[in-house]
């Protein structure tokens, strides 16, 4: 077989080395020692370095232990108060800060970690585990609000905002209305020119941590006629004259992140307040909320894989008719099931986190990871409390919430069927090609 | 400030993991088995880098035993606040047979190689609880110890040490160059931030073997059984303190 190999003409293996590969590779599991050989010297001329998606290099590994230990001793003894008061204690809020979970990707000069797109997806992995408000608080603040401002951010307003938003303040991003969801773009939030300030008045509704936010990143549209080509991005600081917070939702689960309506009533900001460019507000929330939602589909890996941790370790110890419900077979199928399809899951989180890494195509990805995760997520949780039986069903065990805190999954940073729609129209373009 | 110090981390089996005796009862299962730094010698560090915070000491080296795995204790110890680090590299099977004695002679040529006027280490390990490495080390540099700290402080060239001892608190003067052994009360470790994971990176970490400090590391005795702990039986009620007394008599116990 080898001598084969050897003698095709070099352009031809070069050329074909896709269809090659793939075909070595799938050759089923009968494929033969020498096939896996000559698939490998090729994978390396074409400088891949394939490795398990579980596999973490040291550094991540080391940064998903810090985050775990944190939030087995300052996160998880506080959860079940936070979530009855709905809000997040001080000391964790600030533990975040201080032990630089608010700033992943943020460069060291501002105050950052200096890290990647990968670790702070672990981070919030790792915090959803132990409780998913904490999770969504960092995953705004990493993959919302820091990226829109190193992307598109001044030195000025870098100078300005990064540092703060690395060590002490969160920033809420303001894009949804009570008539603007999913039809984000239909928002009726405008901004007047005024000489060289915009005047902002509207209502935006759903907005995580604005209570405690020191800037507000508000989609507004300066340019109405132009349809949606006219949404802008503006910062407004905390405190601004005409900046209102309304009141804090009830809500069914993630209830201590705070989401407030807030209100623009004749708001003032300067020109130089605009992120990025006059009308393409609308193409900087797609592509924020494109990553944005891997960091969702983290967290719902997370809240999942956590709800399984605090189930499991009961049905191994209760006992019914002389045995642990464990040693029953249809518990081990449920458990086995729900444990492969959160595998599952977090493949597509963390393939999806890799390929935007590598700079790769990833947006079709991304939909799929946050569609399957949060979906997971609920079936997980909802399972989890039939296996916990009644004591599931109280607030003392921890799987209540986790069932409560899921159900946004499927809602928030783009519904199910949005994403669905955004897979479709991707796929379509793969076979028209 | 000159003062330079040194302080021993050891990879252990992590405190939370349920420990199991090998099936050749030779030892306990490590493969596969989460580790971490023993509890003890993180409140040795944190104690080392509170030190320098206070400027009492000016550089904080993390010394750790042990086999390429080691390299992530230090990285821990970096990351907490140590300048820089030294691997003295024992292959995996030769770390199960490393006795407090053969660290102690490295920790004190190491001492006096980097001119170290402090060594800190934990009380001891939570796989071997031998407590004995900081004993060993100060008799080997003929240096005087404080060991079970709970408290310390730097008066002049000497440090004031409080002690956990059986009966209370004892609070000793030792004079510098010393070793100390540190106690749970010590303090409380800080959490490794993201921040500073990220700078131990460009820490450095010196290697070396034993045999390049003149030490050698052939065990001095063998293990010949590790066994599980007797299973915990079921206890008796008894009615009364008489009856209390004759049972006890009768098991032996007094």
């Amino acid at each position: 077989m080898a001598l084969l190999w050897r003698s095709l003409p070099r352009t031809l293996a070069c050329t074909s080395l896709r269809s090659l590969n793939s075909r070595l590779l799938h050759k089923g599991a009968g494929a033969s020692l020498c096939h896996h050989q000559v698939a490998r010297k090729f994978e390396v001329a074409r400088g891949l370095n394939p490795s398990p998606l579980t596999i973490l290099s040291k550094d991540e590994e080391m940064m998903k232990e810090t985050v775990a230990k944190f939030a087995r001793e300052k996160i998880f003894p506080l959860v079940r108060k936070m979530d009855a008061e709905s809000n997040m204690d001080e000391s964790v809020y600030r533990g975040m800060f201080d032990n630089g979970f608010m700033a992943i990707e943020v460069e060291t000069e501002y105050g950052g970690c200096g890290s990647t797109f990968f670790v702070a997806n672990l981070v919030i992995e790792e915090l959803a585990k132990v409780d998913a408000s904490v999770s969504v608080t960092c995953d705004i603040q990493n993959t919302l609000i820091n990226t829109l401002f190193r992307n598109l951010g001044t030195d000025e307003q870098k100078d300005k905002y990064l540092p703060k938003l690395a060590a002490e303040y969160t920033g809420s991003f303001c894009l949804s209305e009570a008539e603007a969801g999913s039809d984000a773009f239909s928002m009726k939030t405008t901004a007047v020119k005024d000489g060289s300030h915009f005047v902002i008045n509207g209502s935006k509704m759903w907005i995580s941590s604005a209570p405690h936010s020191g800037v507000f990143l508000v989609m507004a549209n300066a340019n109405p006629s132009a349809g949606y080509k006219g949404i802008t991005c503006f910062i407004v600081d905390a405190g601004t004259p005409g900046l209102s917070i309304g009141k804090k939702e009830d809500k069914l689960g993630l209830r201590a992140s705070n989401t407030c309506s807030v209100h623009f009533d004749n708001v003032r900001v300067p020109e130089e307040n605009i992120l990025g460019q006059l009308g393409q507000g609308y193409k900087y929330a797609i592509e924020m909320l494109n990553e944005g939602r891997i960091g969702i589909g983290a967290q719902m890996v997370g809240l999942a894989q956590g709800c399984l941790d605090s189930t499991v370790p009961y049905i191994l110890q209760r006992k019914q008719f002389g045995k642990r419900l464990f040693d029953f077979q249809a518990m081990q199928h449920t458990v086995a099931y729900l444990a492969t399809e959160i595998e599952a899951a977090r493949l597509l989180v963390y393939n999806s986190a890799r390929l935007k890494e590598a700079g790769h195509p990833f947006i079709k990805q991304a939909a799929m990871a946050k569609l399957y995760s949060s979906e997971v997520a609920t079936r997980v949780t909802s399972k989890c409390i039939e296996l916990m039986g009644g004591v599931g069903f109280t607030k003392d065990y921890p799987v209540e919430k986790f069932y409560r805190d899921c159900k946004i999954g499927t809602i928030y940073e783009g519904t199910s069927h949005i994403q669905l729609n955004t897979i479709a129209k991707l796929l379509e373009k793969d076979y028209i090609s | 400030m000159s003062l330079k110090v040194l302080v021993g981390c050891k990879r252990v089996i992590d405190y939370a993991v349920k420990i199991r005796v090998r099936p050749d009862k030779l030892g306990v299962v490590t493969d596969g088995i989460k580790h971490s730094m023993n509890p003890f010698d993180e409140i040795a560090i944190e104690e080392a880098v509170r030190l320098k915070e206070k400027n009492i000491v000016k550089e904080v080296i993390a010394v750790s035993c042990g086999p390429t795995q080691a390299q992530e204790t230090i990285r821990t110890a970096l990351a907490m606040g140590a300048d820089r680090g030294i691997h003295v590299e024992v292959p995996a099977k030769e770390m199960e047979k490393l006795e407090p004695l053969h660290v102690s002679k490295i920790l004190a040529k190491l001492a006096e190689k980097e001119q170290a006027e402090l060594v800190i280490v934990g009380k001891q390990a939570i796989d071997d609880d031998t407590n004995a490495t900081a004993q060993m080390t100060a008799g080997i540099l003929n240096w005087p110890q404080a060991t079970f700290a709970s408290k310390i402080e730097k008066k002049d060239d000497f440090l004031e040490v409080i002690r956990e001892i059986d009966g209370g608190l004892e609070t000793i003067k030792v004079k510098l160059p010393a070793v100390v052994s540190a106690d749970l009360r010590l303090n409380e470790p800080r959490y490794a931030t993201l921040p500073n994971i990220m700078k131990a990176k460009k820490k450095k970490i010196e290697k070396m073997k034993p045999a390049d400090l003149g030490v050698d590391t052939t065990p001095h005795f063998e293990v010949i059984e590790v066994t599980d702990p007797p299973a915990r039986e079921a206890g008796i009620k008894v009615e009364d303190v008489d009856t209390l007394l004759l049972k006890l008599k009768e098991v032996g116990r007094i």
